[in-house]
């Protein structure tokens, strides 16, 4: 009783933790999280079978899949250019190119869709000439996709940089001198290197991509079995107090997180792996 | 433990081993010609900073130089410079007649040791050795011959299925060494290769690489700021100093007679031998 470690709380304290913890976890995650599948299979399964497969539903579902399967394929090439120049390259600006990276993190998702409006829509700054060409942006597809590309930017950058700025220079340097091409470098030494902090990037930016409400809320125009996304679609059944089928729909946004975190926890056991291994 | 059997059980790979190894080292010399390195007048600045100041310098083929001095000196830019690492300011780099001076680095058939080793950690030992020829895309066989052969070379031919992070500072640094070799460069260049390891290790890597330069006879530059690694290592010394070459010699010439007060106060008599 008395050879307690110097650093462990007494066991009072402990247990009062861990309560808070679970309390805490319990009223604001498990309850809500329950209550969205009890909600959506009140009226039981055809009723929600019904409510995922309804046109308009399987519209947004179809939509918000090719919004995330051109964003997130761009946002990857994006990301790993952005940490190759910072991580590999010195040059002026580079301060000021990585505060532009963590942009989208900063600015409220809202803003973010505000700017492409302001950018693309009727009275905005290229609106007209738009108009003129008959080039839809906004209320359409291509918004769509640019406000998510935005908001979801930073997350395989951001999960990229540290990962390289680990292993330094000297791997690609040590390729070069061995008479591989920058391209072969990046390929056969780089990429390899960092696989795993690039499959967690990607993994956080499809999430974000599919869950994203702000900033394609703004420029989607909200109609109906066109510009509705998952979770603008949610929204709208929402307000329409169609409870059940709002729930219905947002079990497959639940499925998504849950998806995210097991192979999220996966990355990170294969990475802790590794470093046993080490 | 049975020791008699130990013995035989080891003479019996020894000699096979042997016999393995002549019968490589007489199908393939591990570098073909050995060429001179020449420097003119080799300026590098990083900012205010003169790194390197009108710097020339001669190798002959086949020698091993070490280049000396405290950090700062511009020891590193040099070497960097010499592998394309560095673009210099000013002056010529030549391989041979072959003026290198503009050659991006992966055209220059250098050979190059980091300090951290610079391992591919995702390949095994024998992929990591394998890479200059793979990217070059040699033949399977020829490849595989090569590669076995450096390995036994660095004695780590056991370890070829190891990933870097298995292997201790000492076999990494041979491992990086063996990577370095196999393209067969036309020059070898090690940027203080031992200043990661420990004291002990470090004693036995020095004489191995002197023993290492003597079969192998690549024209070398090996950079360090430890007295006893260059004089025991290389055939001449380079004292450097501010960017500039103070005197270029053996131990016994640059302690009887240094070419100016920074040698004489830089370069340190032997440490007397306490070892019986």
């Amino acid at each position: 009783m008395n050879h307690r470690p110097a650093l462990a709380e007494t066991p009072l304290a402990r247990y009062a933790l861990i309560g808070g913890a679970l309390t805490f976890l319990t009223v604001f995650l498990f309850i809500p999280l329950g209550l969205v599948f009890v909600t959506a299979f009140k009226d039981g399964v055809d009723v929600y079978l019904a409510s995922i497969t309804e046109p308009d539903a399987l519209a947004a579902i179809q939509l918000t899949l090719i919004v995330t399967l051109i964003a997130v394929p761009l946002n990857i090439v994006f990301g790993l250019a952005a940490a190759w120049a910072v991580t590999k390259h010195d040059f002026r600006g580079k301060g000021i190119l990585l505060a532009v990276i963590d942009l989208p993190f900063a600015v409220s998702p809202v803003i973010s869709g505000m700017v492409f409006i302001l950018l693309f829509g009727a009275s905005g700054v290229i609106g007209p000439f738009l108009a003129d060409n008959d080039i839809k942006i906004v209320f359409a597809l291509p918004g769509i996709v640019l406000a998510t590309i935005f908001v979801t930017f930073p997350y395989v950058a951001r999960e990229l940089i540290p990962a390289m700025e680990a292993r330094g220079r000297e791997p690609e340097l040590a390729a070069l001198t061995l008479g591989a091409t920058g391209m072969q470098a990046f390929r056969l030494v780089t990429l390899p290197n960092v696989r795993w902090a690039l499959m967690h990037g990607i993994i956080l930016c499809t999430a974000r991509a599919i869950g994203e409400f702000g900033a394609v809320s703004v420029v989607s125009g909200h109609i109906r079995g066109e510009t509705n996304t998952v979770p603008l679609h949610i929204e709208i059944l929402y307000n329409e107090y169609q409870f059940t089928a709002a729930f219905a729909v947002a079990t497959l946004l639940v499925f998504v997180a849950i998806l995210t975190l097991a192979l999220k926890s996966f990355i990170a056991w294969r990475e802790s792996q590794r470093k046993v291994v080490a | 433990m049975n020791l008699s059997k130990l013995g035989t059980l080891l003479g019996v790979s020894h000699a096979q081993a042997g016999l393995l190894r002549e019968s490589i080292d007489a199908a393939q010399p591990l570098v073909d010609t050995a060429t001179a390195i020449r420097v003119t007048n080799l300026s590098k600045s990083f900012g205010d900073f003169k790194a390197l100041d009108e710097v020339s310098l001669e190798v002959r083929p086949g020698e091993l130089i070490a280049l000396l001095g405290p950090s700062g000196s511009g020891k590193t830019t040099l070497l960097r410079s010499i592998a394309g690492i560095e673009v210099a300011d000013g002056g010529h780099i030549f391989f041979g007649d072959d003026d290198v001076t503009n050659r991006p680095i992966r055209l220059r058939d250098v050979g190059f040791v980091f300090q951290h080793y610079a391992l591919f950690e995702h390949l095994t030992v024998f992929e990591n050795v394998a890479f200059g020829l793979t990217i070059r895309k040699r033949p399977k066989d020829e490849i595989t011959a090569r590669v076995r052969h450096l390995l036994a070379k660095v004695e780590l031919s056991d370890l070829e299925r190891r990933f870097p992070r298995e292997l201790s500072g000492g076999q990494k640094q041979r491992v990086a060494l063996a990577r370095a070799l196999a393209p067969n460069p036309r020059v070898l260049l090690l940027d203080e290769p031992f200043g990661a390891l420990d004291a002990r290790v470090r004693k036995g890597l020095r004489a191995w690489l002197r023993k290492l330069h003597e079969e192998v006879h690549v024209t070398s530059i090996l950079v360090t700021h430890d007295q006893d690694e260059a004089f025991e290592c290389a055939d001449r010394v380079v004292v450097m100093h501010k960017g500039k070459i103070e005197q270029v010699g053996t131990r016994d010439t640059l302690t009887m007679s240094p070419a100016s007060p920074f040698v004489r106060e830089f370069i340190e008599a032997p440490a007397p031998d306490f070892t019986i």
